[in-house]
């Protein structure tokens, strides 16, 4: 299942990391061999086994339902590119 | 051609928890921007999620109240897109093992009749921020203080069939998540908001038409008019030998019509998968029975309930069980008079038609159930006639406390009984319109008809609407036919 | 003072031969003067190391004891660090003075160990070589010419270099056993779990995991021991007492079953290494052990299940990189497409990149089964394996990499060609079971390592025998010629 040009540019998009039409060739070429490896795996029988997300198998822990939690938006902002009256300002959305 | 609306909804109702799904920040609405936003809603690097425990029993809640399967490990999946209000650049949501599976609920239809809407299943997920659009020189502003806000994401089956039952649908949603307590079921802040899928086919045909999604429409009046609108667009589009194409739309009810959202139609390819950071969640047989003990009596129990016990028609007991409140304040009524179809009536007609004008929830009544109640009560004991007990309540929707007896008094409202008064009131009324009464004497049975009603305005004019009419009727048919 | 382990200064603090101050000035001293040959420092926190060496001599004064209060360590650049930059190694967080601390740090912190420094990575822990930094690459104190291995590759190289007596690292595939076997260190790769997650900037969820790299499997027991723990800010730490690394190092080796896998010691692995390994495995003999054959059978599939549930993983966990709430915005985005295209193309390195494109891929409509399911069942595969073989050894012991270091740029051409490096390491990291590297001899004058596997929690178990390998060997005290 080789990919195509116009496939890494749909996986690039998806992912939205620019990539400049000098990239495109070369990290096409790379990706596929990145494929190839990882299409080893296809040849492995593995009917009828439980696909393993978490090796410990545990379950999930609930946290009491309580604020715990203060307003730090002066600290957390101080690492944001661009802010106004508490916002994060981005280009504008459009719906 | 006949056409058949096919809807579908997805309903997302904000849980009212304390704090957030995965973090301990406050879900208060209405705070400052981004002050209710903690690392984990900021989707700092390197912070992590933790279930809060109250969003999965409320979860489990809703799960028994609509008869669902609940699963007993559920799982959370990442869904993953690109938005300025999401800010880890995928929401915690679940996919293929939602908390609620398979349910349904019932509905009561206008007519009176009862129909049963399938859900498909109600899985958990968390909250978006919010996108401000004001000018701020071009850009647009974050608030991620509803970022991480529990969500219960109701998805029905394609049962409704009109713009009217999905209204009946979302109400009896609504009712059913605020008896649960489990979410304030305010839609102008957001709490319940509502996703249409719609479509049209031909009458008759099996399959379904293709499906459009009217995204977030907040009010019930809304949703009624935007599938309507919606409906009406398909069926033109086609006739006009057009196509639906399945996209996302939205409701302007400014201008009464649903546009399509291009920013959100491109390449909607999620890449869900279960998230790494949070295990299965295992709901035990236990923590099910716990929760079920806690149920309250819920709107289509109560419903049944109003039917067998009261008497009431199906579609007067689905109105007054509509909320908790309605349903408590209409007991409390029928308690202190103890004559249920005259408190139905007297709840759905009068106080609804005050609370109504004013806009006012049944909690914010000026009259209470115990002053309704002990009015009802002199109207059965012929204290007062129903012409009188609108006045009498008039008086108690001044919200001055006073109970009916009080006013009836003050206001010299008590109806008079005695026949002989009666009597004596009622020669008065014929002496002054003989003429009327020769007439009536002379006349056919059907003419007569119409002309008594004439002496009973007239009987009633006279004592004020005191006298009571049962006996007016009574005693004039006598004096009449002579 | 350069030379003595964390174990030697914890005695010199108690006895008072020196300060905490003292050491912690000889060592930034140190770093200040031949760091610039290795690049293992992306930040060097004198200020904070001279108040927390302060506070530390003060503790003492006042009473206080205990084996890190006073000991100088770094963290790996992923650890968030309260107002100091946090970097992972990337342009993308180009500023990001982390608005809290991590839980290991804090732990650390609290035990009253000292900061140096944050130490160079692998970009976002991607790599085996170090050199996906945006910082620069990382030079291997053995050679100057040759990786440290990665992606805790300034850890090993710090601590190598004898710049620190231990670092913090994290291995999501290798990233701290093989950057060990590379630079004559032991690192140790908890159970999943074991080490806290919180603040920890994730590559791999389900597969990272916090642990030490230091000299000896003492310190490494020492720093362990501060590292471990439940954690109730993160959803997959274990809640079970930590064990007592300390006291289990002495514990005989008499009656210890240990497992060599065949698959451990087939084609690609340089034979001297093997050689080394074995005469490891004579050694611990001798001191009681037994020897059986075994067999993983799933083992060549690690790679390439690995390379799609990290890649998977990451490009998720890395969406958050958007340019909006922190870190690297590209200049003047046009709209808001143009704001995440441009700030993620520009902040993000080629390795990175490829691993988010890769995990996209895997996990897009269509593909999702082929890979990252059938990913996920060959992982039960290989944990299976394990679970099988622990129950007839109570170690699995094999090489920690099939070749020494190599040359700086050598395998940057075909990152393929580095991802098969981490072919012995990685099952331990999708089967979620603990391993050690430790010193076991030298090739051509480079180091190269021994790695030891042991059931969920049994760390005491491979500290130990680890130790004890360290009592009758003295590979781990040799330290490259000019540190």
């Amino acid at each position: 299942m080789a990919l195509e040009r116009s496939d890494v540019e749909k996986i690039a998009h998806l992912a939205r990391l620019g990539l400049s039409e000098g990239e495109i060739p070369q990290t096409t070429a790379t990706l596929n061999s990145i494929l190839g490896l990882v299409d080893a795996m296809q040849a492995v029988d593995t009917s009828g086994i439980e696909p393993l997300a978490h090796p410990l198998e545990a379950t999930q822990r609930l946290r009491a339902d309580a604020v715990t939690e203060q307003n730090q938006r002066d600290a957390y902002q101080a690492v944001a590119p661009a802010v106004e009256s508490g916002l994060f300002l981005v280009p504008k959305v459009i719906e | 051609m006949q056409w058949e609306t096919v809807i579908g909804l997805e309903i997302h109702a904000q849980l009212s928890t304390q704090s957030k799904i995965f973090s301990g920040s406050a879900t208060t609405f209405g705070a400052e921007p981004n002050t209710q936003a903690s690392l984990i809603d900021l989707g700092m690097p390197g912070t992590l999620p933790v279930l809060n425990a109250e969003a999965v029993r409320m979860a489990c809640k809703f799960g028994l109240a609509i008869d669902a399967y609940i699963a007993p490990k559920n799982i959370f999946a990442r869904k993953n897109y690109f938005y300025p209000d999401l800010p880890k650049g995928y929401q915690t949501s679940q996919m293929d093992d939602p908390i609620v599976g398979k349910g349904h609920l019932d509905i009561t239809l206008e007519d009176g009749t009862v129909k049963r809407i399938g859900i498909t299943r109600a899985h958990l997920e968390e909250d978006a921020g919010k996108s401000l659009h004001e000018d701020f020189h071009g850009m647009s502003g974050i608030d991620l203080n509803r970022a991480g806000t529990p969500l219960l994401e109701i998805v029905s089956e394609p049962d409704i069939r009109s713009a009217k039952e999905a209204v009946a649908y979302v109400k009896a949603i609504h009712a059913l998540v605020r008896y649960l307590g489990i979410c304030d079921g305010n839609m102008a802040e957001g709490s319940l908001r509502c996703d249409c899928n719609v479509s049209v086919r031909p009458k008759g045909q099996a399959e379904f038409g293709t499906r459009a999604e009217i995204k977030n429409v907040n009010s019930f009046r809304f949703i009624e008019k935007a599938i309507n609108h919606e409906v009406q667009r398909q069926i033109e589009l086609i006739e006009d030998g057009g196509k639906v194409v399945q996209e996302t739309r939205l409701y302007d009810p400014n201008k009464d019509q649903t546009r399509s959202m291009r920013s959100k139609e491109e390449a909607n390819d999620y890449r869900y998968f279960p998230c790494p950071d949070l295990l299965p969640v295992v709901i035990e047989q236990s923590f099910l029975d716990e929760v079920r003990g806690q149920l309250p009596e819920l709107p289509t129990q109560k419903r049944e309930r109003f039917e067998s016990q009261f008497g009431l028609s199906t579609y007067d007991a689905s109105v007054l069980s509509a909320s908790r409140e309605l349903a408590d304040y209409f007991e409390a009524v029928e308690k202190t008079c103890g004559d249920a179809k005259l408190a139905a009536n007297w709840v759905m007609g009068e106080l609804s038609s005050l609370l109504n004008k004013d806009n006012l929830e049944i909690e914010q009544s000026p009259v209470s159930a115990e002053q309704l109640g002990g009015m009802i009560l002199r109207i059965k004991d012929n204290t007062i006639s129903g012409k009188i007990a609108k006045m009498v309540f008039e008086a108690m929707a001044e919200g001055s406390g006073e109970s009916a007896d009080a006013i009836i008094e003050a206001k010299g409202l008590k109806q008079v009984t005695d026949s002989g008064a009666i009597e004596k009131m009622l020669d008065e009324v014929l002496a002054a319109n003989a003429e009327q009464v020769e007439q009536y004497r002379a006349s056919d049975e059907a003419k007569r008809g119409k002309m008594f009603g004439f002496f009973v305005g007239q009987a009633m004019k006279a004592s004020k609407g005191k006298a009571n009419p049962g006996q007016v009727n009574e005693l004039l048919k006598k004096k009449l036919e002579g | 003072m350069h030379q003595m382990t964390l174990a030697e200064i914890a005695r010199g603090l108690k006895d008072k031969t020196f300060s905490s101050v003292e050491l912690t000035e000889s060592l930034l001293a140190r770093i200040a003067q031949l760091d610039p040959q290795l690049n293992s420092f992306i930040t060097v926190t004198a200020d904070l190391a001279r108040e927390q060496a302060k506070a530390a001599d003060a503790r003492r004064a006042a009473g206080e004891s205990g084996a890190l209060l006073g000991a100088p360590i770094g963290h790996k650049d992923l650890f968030c660090t309260h107002g100091v930059l946090t970097s992972c190694g990337s342009k993308i967080l180009t500023g990001f003075k982390a608005p809290y601390d991590a839980t290991v740090v804090d732990k650390l912190a609290a035990a009253g160990s000292v900061t140096l420094g944050k130490l160079n990575m692998d970009e976002f822990a991607m790599g085996s070589a170090n050199e996906s930094s945006h910082y620069g690459a990382v030079k291997n104190p053995w050679d100057l010419t040759r990786v440290p291995g990665g992606s805790s590759g300034g850890s090993a190289a710090a601590v190598a270099a004898r710049l620190l007596p231990a670092a913090t690292g994290t291995d999501t595939g290798g990233s701290i056993r093989q950057p060990a076997a590379l630079t004559n260190l032991t690192g140790i790769k908890p159970t999943y779990g074991r080490v806290s997650r919180w603040g920890m900037i994730a590559y791999a969820s389900s597969l990272d995991q916090g642990g030490p790299l230091a000299r000896t499997a003492e310190d490494c027991a020492l720093m362990l021991q501060a590292m471990a723990g439940f954690d109730p800010k993160d959803s997959t730490s274990v809640d079970q007492p930590v064990d007592d690394y300390l006291a289990a190092l002495s514990q005989p080796l008499a009656g210890l079953r240990i497992g060599l896998p065949k698959e451990y010691f087939g084609a690609g692995l340089d034979s001297r290494i093997a050689d080394a390994v074995l005469a490891v495995v004579e050694e611990l003999k001798k001191l009681g052990a037994t020897v059986k054959d075994i067999s993983l059978p799933n083992m060549q599939h690690a790679i390439p299940a690995y390379y799609v549930i990290a890649p998977a993983e990451a490009s998720s966990n890395l969406s958050r990189f958007d340019g909006v709430r922190f870190g690297y915005r590209c200049e003047n985005p046009v709209n808001l497409e143009d704001l995440y295209k441009r700030s993620r193309g520009e902040g993000f390195g080629a390795e990175v990149k490829r691993r988010i494109m890769v995990g996209t891929y895997a996990l897009s409509a269509g593909y999702y089964d082929a890979y990252y399911i059938k990913a996920q069942q060959i992982r039960r595969l290989i944990k299976n394996d394990f679970v099988a073989a622990f129950n007839d050894v109570d170690l699995i012991l094999g090489p920690t990499t099939p070749n020494p270091a190599w040359k700086l740029g050598e395998k940057s051409a075909d990152p393929v060609s580095a991802y098969l490096e981490d072919i012995y390491t990685i099952t331990a990291n999708l089967a979620g079971i603990p391993g050690l590297s430790m010193p076991a001899g030298f090739v051509d004058g480079l180091p190269v390592g021994v790695q030891l596997l042991a059931p969920y929690f049994q760390e005491g178990r491979l500290l130990n025998v680890a130790h004890q390998y360290q009592q009758v060997s003295d590979w781990h005290t040799r330290a490259p010629a000019g540190f």
